[in-house]
């Protein structure tokens, strides 16, 4: 009889980033839920073990019970410079994420301007190369471009994080080719980051070779997050195999499956 | 005057706690970070930090965020 291994988070295939390792390879951010009930299911439903945080400014409204208590402990909490559009706001927003969360790991951001949030190449990479030297393990969020890909690699980032499409926009993996270039030759780990819409472009992201997939407002602005954040979490396990078992080439002409021999009727 | 989170303030406190406390945290409070003229100020140095006419002081929490 045969036995059927369940297809479940095996130790032996860990994602692993500047030495650490982590039993899932959905990154999941913790923006934009309808309510924090919803939130923290959402975040059990996915698996999820990092958990993307933002830096802001306190005010005097809002005393109730603040994000950092309700998931310490439960999560690995990456602070993100998201919105920081100069070397200098993204490299203190690091310094202040490393202050709060007591963490060297960053989740480098450097926006263009606010209407594509598309990062700005050029500062990124002074940025990462000025965190990296003072110790953070940066995870820059950068474009779908190969080459940028290695220069960041090249500055000492711990993984690299390009983009499937626009922030926030759902149209899943824009430059599939690209991603795969990418992930082919890239000598740390690739997290697909931005613009995964549903499970299967999740699953697709992996199938190309990702090491792992952020997300957040394809799971938080769905109808039903739970549901959505379990789908996620199918959809990148299934993607990491059908990447592991390795895919059959494409071919134009069919090729029958059943055997020819002994067809009735010849 | 000073600058709190980027906006000019006439009057302040004269310790870095006092200034904590008016949004209720306290040198144990989690999850938060302090900034005086650019510089992060570090937890261990709350304690005996002052605040002088002109700084330009962020105080930052963990919040939401992809």
């Amino acid at each position: 009889m045969l036995v059927m291994d369940r297809p479940t988070r095996k130790s032996s295939d860990p994602l692993i980033i500047a030495g650490k390792p982590f039993s899932s390879r959905l990154f999941l951010g913790s923006a934009g839920y309808p309510n924090q009930k919803v939130f923290l299911e959402s975040f059990v439903a996915s698996g999820a073990e990092i958990l993307t945080v933002s830096v802001r400014r306190a005010d005097l409204s809002g005393h109730g019970e603040s994000l950092f208590d309700l998931v310490t402990g439960r999560a690995f909490l990456l602070p993100n410079t998201a919105g920081c559009a100069t070397v200098k706001d993204a490299v203190l927003t690091a310094e202040l994420g490393r202050e709060a969360l007591d963490t060297k790991w960053v989740k480098l951001e450097l926006i263009g301007d606010r209407e594509t949030l598309y990062p700005d190449v050029e500062q990124l990479l002074k940025a990462a190369d000025e965190l990296v030297r003072k110790g953070f393990v940066v995870l820059p969020y950068c474009t779908d471009d190969p080459i940028v890909c290695q220069r960041l690699a090249d500055l000492g980032c711990a993984a690299v994080m390009p983009l499937g499409s626009p922030i926030g926009s759902g149209l899943g993996i824009l430059n599939p080719y690209n991603i795969e270039r990418i992930c082919s030759r890239s000598p740390v780990p690739v997290v697909l980051d931005a613009g995964v819409g549903t499970a299967s472009d999740a699953a697709l992201a992996m199938e190309l070779g990702c090491d792992a997939v952020l997300l957040n407002t394809a799971i938080s602005k769905s109808n039903d997050p739970v549901k959505m954040a379990t789908a996620m979490r199918y959809g990148v396990d299934a993607g990491r195999l059908a990447h592991l078992a390795g895919r059959i080439p494409k071919k134009t002409r069919a090729e029958a499956s059943s055997p020819e021999l002994g067809l009735i009727g010849t | 005057m000073i600058r709190f989170n980027g906006k000019p303030r006439e009057t302040h406190p004269e310790a870095l706690l006092d200034l904590l406390a008016e949004h209720g945290f306290g040198p144990e409070t989690k999850g938060i970070a302090v900034a005086i003229n650019g510089s992060v100020i570090p937890r261990s140095s709350w304690n005996e930090t002052r605040l002088s006419n002109g700084d330009d002081i962020e105080i930052v929490k963990i919040m939401q965020g992809g």
